[in-house]
């Protein structure tokens, strides 16, 4: 079994603040993670691993510090990892993205063929859900979203079963090798890693591969230049002007009833 | 040739999303202020009646492909039904539900048609000057809004949350086109198969509720969701909650509101122990109505409340509770 994990690093969103006089983010220190969809991807890969042997290849683009997640992945039991950095790549939206890691796996394939390509679901800091979806249809390989767990994987006959979560329940697919799936949090859960994993991870060191090198990409599809969308505007969310407000310690708990009452009456929900 | 808007109708078993008929309202305004038309896209088996409902919400044309292969749906055979139509007919812009299935199948289309998406867009207009279309989303976890541009590519592609825009009234006497389209895709060309399907057991149907009731970390542990049950269910509405508390297991992921969980519109909003980070109220700002408990006054929550209550929440609610019951039985 061959296995493509493709990770981001992210900002942890729940941390990060504004600054209240200037409107825009403060990122200083705030701590970057993996991103928690890839993270159950990774468990799911290493999950897979345990049990029937794999190969696990695991890939980010992002900036030179992306080199933590990927060592990160390494205590999941990743035995390649690969970093694909360069300034060309910067300012690139999902479409861009999707070009960037689609001709990386091609070319990675050329080696030896992945049965499985595992990505999280959305990251949490741009919740779009578009790259897995993209690098499938540019690998022109069956996409399965929102998979919540791996029910069978047979290498002989080489089929995979899956479980899909949709708002109405849980649909069962089954699909032909390769496939692409994208990862909600259930698939899988964090291994422990032994002391040796850890200090693997610890000395691991990503390849780095850039624009030209060892992937030629075509420089207009990239990037920035390679984006379709373009942001127009940034702006901090208007606030509605807030209405009454009461403190129960002074009114008294029943005037404070009887007031959500009436709010109740008048919207006909009462 | 007139500028096309187009909205794909996302139906399961013959029957429609509601999302689909709130983007056809939405699309209605872009079709003016581009001189357009309204079109929509129904994709499945048996969906004439879809199709036609479609008008009914204001589609001028309606391109339906009717086909067993599009039993349910799959993304390999959706997103070959849609790519080719907009092959075909060229559309200006297309609009999606931001649901599990527009989601899915939207990164495919626009990959395939080479072309910009945004997703979970919270509002669409036209600019006057360049007729391009305005996207503006919550970036980061709802810290930020940004207006994004796809100037040189086509179609604009945006999914939409469902209770993002509201629901256009339904008009029985408007007249329609419907253009049927082959799919040109057999069974035996799908690779993927659905062999079973496990239905939930209750579906929580939080953003069409009328009545939401919120807890967030202010509950104290996952027993305080007994309390809000009690009161949703008094009130016909549902119980919701905030990112910090499933994120601590206390509730299902099902139920959270905001940014990464539901975006929901009803007419009573209560939130119980929940600050308010941006990340909540973005799916939860344009309630008609917004009730906030707790028991700290500089909580962000009270932003937007339209009637902020300071004070233990294990104090009011009780007492709420039982003040409803004693509604209720008067009117009995």
């Amino acid at each position: 079994m061959n296995i493509l994990v493709s990770i981001k690093q992210v900002p942890d969103t729940t941390n990060i603040r504004i600054n209240p006089e200037t409107g825009t983010l403060v990122r200083e220190g705030v701590p970057s993670i993996i991103n928690p969809y890839d993270a159950s991807a990774l468990a799911l890969a290493s999950k897979l691993k345990r049990r029937y042997g794999a190969k696990i290849t695991v890939i980010t683009m992002g900036p030179p510090q992306a080199e933590a997640a990927l060592k990160e992945a390494v205590e999941y039991g990743a035995d390649r990892i690969i970093l694909l950095s360069d300034r060309k790549f910067a300012g690139a939206d999902t479409l861009a993205t999707s070009y960037t890691l689609a001709e990386t796996i091609k070319y990675l394939a050329g080696e030896a063929p992945f049965d499985l390509l595992l990505f999280g679901k959305q990251a949490i800091d741009g919740d779009t859900a578009q790259v897995g979806p993209g690098v499938a249809r540019r690998l022109g390989v069956p996409l399965i979203t929102y998979v919540v767990k791996v029910e069978k994987l047979d290498t002989e006959t080489r089929e995979i079963v899956v479980h899909r979560k949709t708002e109405r329940g849980i649909e069962i697919l089954k699909a032909p090798l390769p496939v692409l799936i994208t990862c909600d949090r259930e698939v899988g859960e964090p291994p422990f890693s032994p002391l040796s994993e850890l200090i693997r991870a610890a000395k691991s060191k990503p390849e780095v591969f850039s624009a030209e090198n060892p992937v030629p990409l075509e420089r207009a599809k990239l990037g920035l230049k390679g984006s379709p969308t373009r942001v127009h505007r940034v702006f901090t969310p208007e606030l509605k002007s807030p209405g009454e407000r009461i403190f129960v310690s002074e009114a008294g708990v029943s005037t404070v009833v009887e007031k959500i009452i009436t709010a109740l009456k008048e919207k006909g929900v009462l | 040739m007139k500028p096309k808007v187009w909205v794909f109708v996302e139906q399961e078993e013959g029957k429609a999303h509601p999302v689909s008929w709130e983007l056809l309202g939405k699309a209605r305004e872009l079709a003016e202020a581009l001189s357009g038309e309204v079109e929509a896209l129904v994709l499945g088996q048996g969906v004439e009646l879809i199709a036609k409902e479609a008008i009914t919400y204001g589609a001028e044309r309606v391109y339906m492909i009717d086909d067993p292969v599009l039993e349910y749906y799959r993304n390999e055979t959706y997103a070959h039904g849609v790519i080719k139509l907009c092959e075909k007919y060229r559309p200006e812009i297309l609009l999606l539900g931001a649901t599990t299935m527009g989601r899915d199948l939207a990164g495919s289309i626009a990959t395939a048609l080479e072309t910009g998406l945004t997703a979970d867009v919270t509002g669409l207009e036209i600019d006057p000057e360049t007729k391009n279309l305005i996207m503006t989303r919550p970036a980061f976890g709802g810290n930020i809004m940004a207006s994004i541009l796809c100037p040189d590519h086509r179609p604009q592609m945006s999914t939409v949350r469902p209770r993002t825009f509201p629901l256009p009234e339904k008009d029985e006497t408007r007249q329609g086109e419907i253009v049927r389209e082959d799919l040109g895709l057999s069974e035996n060309e799908v690779k993927v198969k659905r062999v079973g399907f496990i239905p939930k057991e209750k579906t929580v149907n939080l953003e069409y509720a009328d009545v939401v009731v919120s807890g967030g970390r202010g509950l104290g542990g996952p027993e305080g969701f007994k309390l809000l049950r009690e009161l949703a269910e008094l009130l016909d509405g549902e119980v919701g909650a905030s990112r910090a508390v499933v994120d601590a297991g206390w509730i299902d992921y099902e139920y959270q509101v905001g940014q990464t969980g539901k975006t929901v519109r009803p007419r009573v909003y209560i939130a119980c122990g929940i600050s308010g980070a941006i990340q909540h109220r973005v799916g939860m700002q344009n309630s008609d109505l917004i009730i906030a408990v707790n028991t700290d006054p500089e909580a962000p929550i009270f932003r937007i409340a339209d009637l902020g209550i300071v004070g233990d929440l294990y104090e009011v609610l009780p007492e709420l509770i039982e003040a409803i019951k004693k509604e209720k039985s008067y009117e009995q």
